[in-house]
């Protein structure tokens, strides 16, 4: 009996739409381009201190412009959600083991919603 | 018992006359409280022995029966009729080559099963006269879970790395060299790392968490990838800041 094995490819631009879960993950992953620009935003306010007080004043006015609000909303939006995803994600990538008990997921991904308000609080 | 006329649509593929795959319909006479397996058994029984698939125990233990059931990797066995209204997809796993039918070629995974050493080779060798390797329950707990994993493979047909990355280690291979690593008998891990700790190991997975969806076992692979990728990063900076440690 002759071998022929068949491979039924999979499509490299259209993979993700085969199941929800996909869009999800790419949503996770997709979400990471809005914190690098705003870190990028924040090299380019560096930049403009440096180059001065008009310089800087400038910055600031283009920030307070509504595409500069609109832009921080959306940044904002999608940080949280990508921010959301991960942290829930810890448990697995952290699990913490005392005596013959696991901790809980839900302290573990707490612990880092914790880290993360008190991060904020003392930026505030 | 209620009879439910199930529309089965099964993918066929045979190697001595088909070029190519193409789905079949069969209507096929099940009891509501059956399972995917069996109405492929009623087929092959009742309608069209040629139709071939791999099963054995019929409760999610051996692993043969990973198919796609309307796109999604699942155990024939373990899948209830009850839950698919409509026509029911029938295709084998995908990122496999079909041999025939519903049945792959797994030869890829078991080779990759082979390099990951997935056995427990005793960090200290200890004579028989010495008595048993002792383990507190607690060191059991530590790496249990990682063991209920039945080589169904689903995990690789869910995982898209694997699908778009064909070279890819992959998560169950992976999972059982952690499952071995953190086992407190073993002492094979440096063996181990020189597979999983490498490109096409870990670092290939970008954690779409796929393979722990659709895990029959709730081995939870993804959980065992991340944890080998930041032990694998840990033994880095340790040997590129403090090789006196690693010696």
């Amino acid at each position: 009996m002759t071998r022929k094995p068949y491979l039924r490819e999979v499509p490299r631009l259209r993979w993700f739409f085969r199941h929800p879960r996909y869009l999800r993950y790419l949503a996770r992953e997709l979400t990471c381009l809005f914190i690098g620009a705003y870190t990028l935003l924040l090299v380019v306010g560096l930049t403009r201190l440096a180059q001065g007080p008009d310089a800087y004043a400038a910055f600031l006015d283009a920030l307070g412009s509504p595409v500069g609000i609109a832009f921080h909303l959306l940044a904002l939006g999608f940080s949280v959600y990508h921010s959301i995803t991960w942290f829930n994600l810890t448990p697995k990538a952290l699990p913490v083991q005392i005596g013959d008990r696991f901790v809980p997921d839900g302290v573990i991904a707490g612990a880092h919603y914790a880290g993360w308000a008190l991060a904020s609080l003392v930026v505030f | 018992m209620s009879e439910r006329a199930v529309e089965l649509e099964v993918l066929r593929y045979n190697p001595e006359t088909d070029s190519a795959p193409h789905f079949q319909r069969y209507a096929a006479n099940c009891r509501e409280e059956w399972v995917v397996l069996d109405a492929l058994n009623f087929v092959k029984e009742n309608l069209d022995p040629t139709l071939s698939y791999r099963w054995s125990c019929h409760m999610a233990v051996c692993g043969s029966c990973g198919m796609m059931i309307n796109g999604e990797p699942k155990l024939a066995c373990k899948a209830f009729l009850r839950d698919y209204p409509g026509v029911i997809r029938v295709e084998p796993l995908a990122h496999f080559p079909i041999e025939r039918d519903l049945v792959t070629v797994i030869d890829d995974f078991v080779a990759k099963l082979t390099r990951v050493k997935p056995y427990l080779i005793p960090k200290e060798v200890r004579s028989l006269d010495a008595g048993e390797y002792r383990q507190t329950p607690a060191q059991l707990k530590r790496y249990k879970q990682f063991t209920l994993c039945i080589n169904c493979m689903l995990c690789y047909a869910a995982c898209p790395e694997y699908g778009l990355i064909p070279t890819f280690i992959g998560p169950a291979a992976i999972s059982l060299a952690h499952r071995y690593n953190q086992d407190s008998r073993d002492g094979g891990r440096a063996q181990r790392e020189e597979e999983i700790a490498a490109t096409e190991g870990v670092w290939e997975c970008s954690f779409t968490g796929a393979c722990s969806e659709v895990c029959p076992e709730h081995v939870d692979p993804a959980a065992a990838l991340q944890q080998v990728k930041i032990k694998s990063t840990i033994d880095w900076y340790l040997a590129h800041t403090m090789p006196w440690l690693t010696r």
